[in-house]
């Protein structure tokens, strides 16, 4: 790992043993839900590393799997779904001995506190994340009270402490009020203090500027960064949203149909994608090059898991399939093909050689 | 109302909207229901819209811009001003029409609307929804019906045999489709889409602004395109409107927008954008809430806001008005008015 201003700092007690590189780790993941159309994995063999005091972006269109990972991560995945497959493995920043949480039971008090202790999340819909009951006060204090020894005195000045930071302005009339008494950009504000004020070490962020406006979408994003520094907090964030993934990111993982198909740094998914998919993805983004008379597109639609295609589940929408090879024998295995930039693609080596000389990269935008 | 000082084109515009408001009461909860305060949703809303053209009208919620749009075809009846169409019959003011004067006139503007899950009835036929509209008009019946339904659904890309299905069995993108092909069997030549392909995937998007262009050029189709995505905006629109707080506050073209944009509030919304290229860093710099049409603020509804404000920007409303020079419009005291 190079040396970098975000690097977490360094743990307290100097002669603790040496906390891993990662934070979190994913490994074969398999969530599967019993439907109508059959036992279906909608997430299937992921297997994911995050970086401590880092970003990673997991991206993906509807349908992918991407939030289905994340609540596997806090096992919110309730029946009719269920975690068939794999490991959750959090490496505690003290240096103590790796947890898989995938395999904790569901009533052990480890889980417990790993949830919105150690681990936490916040929620697209700040509207349903938060009781339209309680005063927000009492929503991060709730947090508070369960996972540290305070009293109530001490847990409201933390929170108040907590809504400052998130930029809340007049915290202390703010803290007795109710989410329905603020905007959306102020109550995404106070699902993120909650999220934080147990200082978690793994931040899960399933989609949480989508319902918000550009402007507001960018005040979020710099708050989450901020804090995410300030605290040292390795985050998954998970969206659908590039451009987001391209401005707060240090990795990424490109989902489709329940698989990852791509992942590597910002930059080399980004600027060298590899994988058909994302390379496509990347050049369907409406308003980049007005130029071109039309705007490339992918064809078909994603099918659904119950109709997953043979071979490689992209092909049939590939403008690079072969036949013989793309759409037969056993789904293509993620690999590595320049260092850690890693793509599920059996065509990847000869199709990074011809696009070699054309460019990936997208238009810089003319802007005063 | 003031009159346009928006520059005029040769051509009769297909659209003309001049001081267009629409105001909401807020009442007390009491007896008497007395009115206690107003929103002002649209105020002083002036453009042309050109045959042929896509103009954009863009901003964040609460800017009034689905207000406005729904304003223009009176699904709302406004407040003030006027909304002169150029119908087949002549040039019509949709904004004081009788209700059946202004039924005729639907066939020739029509809506496609956001959700593509909510806006079509589960009960209905894909077929029985495309030939809706002929019905309610009383326009066609029987194997001239038929003929034009297949002849809708091949032109938005789907099969004749999918009018025997219903909406569930489709995809989104399949059932924009849909909602593109009841739009477009009347024939209108005033089309508003409102955030149309806001709710799809990426790839399905954008073969849904690809069709929408294809039918633009094939059916000679004029578009109000109410979105939010700046992306979306700059790939189909020739002209943009940018709104805040129910009043227009810049409106240029696309390349000019996009370029160059003058309105403070413009820059601030096109800076925020989060560009796919980790090497083009967007700004982190924006400020404040979009303001409450309920409470605005006294003078420019943006001045709170706005890192360049100045004196008058607190007391006086900026009108609309070109920049001398330019092809743009802005409504801001930093563009003195001749």
């Amino acid at each position: 790992m190079k040396p970098d201003s975000s690097a977490p700092p360094a743990p307290a007690a100097s002669h603790a043993p040496m906390p891993s590189a990662y934070a979190l780790q994913l490994k074969n993941l398999q969530t599967r839900f019993r439907t109508e159309e059959g036992d279906l994995p909608a997430v299937n063999d992921v297997s994911l590393s995050l970086r401590r005091g880092k970003v990673l972006a997991v991206v993906g269109e509807s349908g992918c799997g991407k939030s289905v990972t994340a609540y596997s991560i806090l096992r919110l995945i309730r029946p009719p779904g269920r975690i068939a497959a794999g490991q959750i493995v959090f490496h505690p920043r003290d240096g103590a001995a790796p947890i898989d949480i995938a395999a904790l039971s569901e009533e052990s008090d480890q889980l417990y506190h790993l949830r919105g202790g150690f681990i936490s999340m916040i929620f697209q819909e700040p509207m349903t994340a938060l009781s339209p009951v309680h005063t927000v006060g009492n929503q991060i204090c709730e947090a508070i009270l369960l996972h540290q020894r305070k009293t109530p005195a001490e847990a409201r000045a933390i929170a108040i402490d907590m809504l400052q930071k998130v930029g809340i302005p007049g915290p202390e009339r703010r803290i007795d009020q109710y989410p329905h008494e603020l905007s959306g950009g102020m109550r995404q504000r106070i699902v993120i203090a909650m999220a934080l004020v147990c200082r978690p070490e793994v931040l899960i962020a399933d989609e949480p500027t989508t319902a918000l406006d550009v402007t507001i979408q960018a005040q979020i994003l710099k708050l989450i960064k901020d804090l995410q520094r300030e605290l040292g907090t390795s985050v998954i964030f998970i969206t659908h949203d590039l451009g987001v993934v391209a401005q707060i990111a240090d990795d990424v993982a490109v989902m489709y149909l329940g698989r990852v198909v791509e992942q590597g740094t910002v930059r080399q998914v980004l600027k060298t994608p590899r994988h058909p998919y994302t390379a496509s993805l990347l050049r369907s983004l409406p308003g980049l090059d007005t130029d071109a008379a039309r705007l490339p597109t992918i064809q078909g639609s994603v099918p659904s898991l119950g109709n997953v295609p043979p071979g490689c589940p992209f092909h049939p929408r590939c403008p690079h399939a072969v036949p013989g090879r793309c759409d037969v024998g056993a789904v293509p295995e993620l690999r590595s093909f320049d260092a850690d930039h890693l793509a599920a693609c059996v065509r990847v080596e000869e199709l990074a050689a011809a696009t070699a000389s054309v460019s990936h990269s997208v238009k810089a935008p003319v802007q005063a | 109302m003031s009159a346009s000082p928006l520059p005029s084109h040769p051509d009769t515009p297909l659209l003309s909207v001049r001081g267009l408001a629409k105001h909401f009461p807020i009442r007390s909860q009491g007896l008497l229901k007395k009115q206690i305060g107003l929103v002002r949703a649209v105020d002083d809303v002036n453009f042309d819209l050109r045959r042929g053209e896509t103009l954009g009208l863009v901003g964040e919620s609460g800017s009034g811009k689905t207000t406005c749009a729904r304003t223009i075809l009176r699904a709302l009846v406004p407040t003030a001003g006027s909304v002169h169409f150029a119908s087949r019959g002549g040039v019509v003011d949709l904004a004081t029409l009788s209700d059946t004067a202004l039924k005729p006139l639907r066939q020739e503007m029509q809506m496609i609307f956001q959700d593509p899950f909510s806006s079509l009835n589960p009960r209905m036929t894909v077929g029985d929804i495309v030939a809706e509209p002929f019905r309610i008009h009383n326009l066609a019946t029987g194997s001239d019906l038929e003929d034009r339904v297949v002849d809708i659904l091949r032109k938005v890309g789907l099969r004749p045999e999918h009018r025997q299905r219903y909406p569930h069995a489709f995809s989104g993108g399949q059932r924009q489709r849909i909602g593109i092909a009841r739009a477009l069997i009347m024939r209108p030549s005033f089309v508003v889409a409102d955030e149309a392909v806001s709710a799809l995937d990426v790839s399905v998007q954008a073969q849904v602004i690809n069709l929408l262009q294809d039918l633009q050029d094939e059916l000679g189709l004029t578009y109000l395109f109410v979105a939010h995505n700046l992306g979306v905006v700059r790939q189909l629109c020739d002209r943009v409107a940018v709104m805040y707080a129910g009043r227009i506050v810049e409106l240029a073209d696309t390349a000019e927008l996009f370029a160059n944009p003058r309105h403070p509030y413009t820059k601030m919304l096109l800076s925020a954008e989060p560009h796919p290229d980790p090497d083009v860093p967007m700004s982190f710099d924006s400020t404040g809430e979009v303001a409450d049409a309920g409470r605005l603020p006294t003078g420019c509804a943006f001045h709170p806001r706005c890192p360049r404000r100045f004196e008058p920007c607190d007391k006086l409303i900026p009108t609309l008005s070109a920049i001398p020079g330019t092809p743009c419009a802005a409504a801001c005291h930093l563009y003195p008015t001749p």
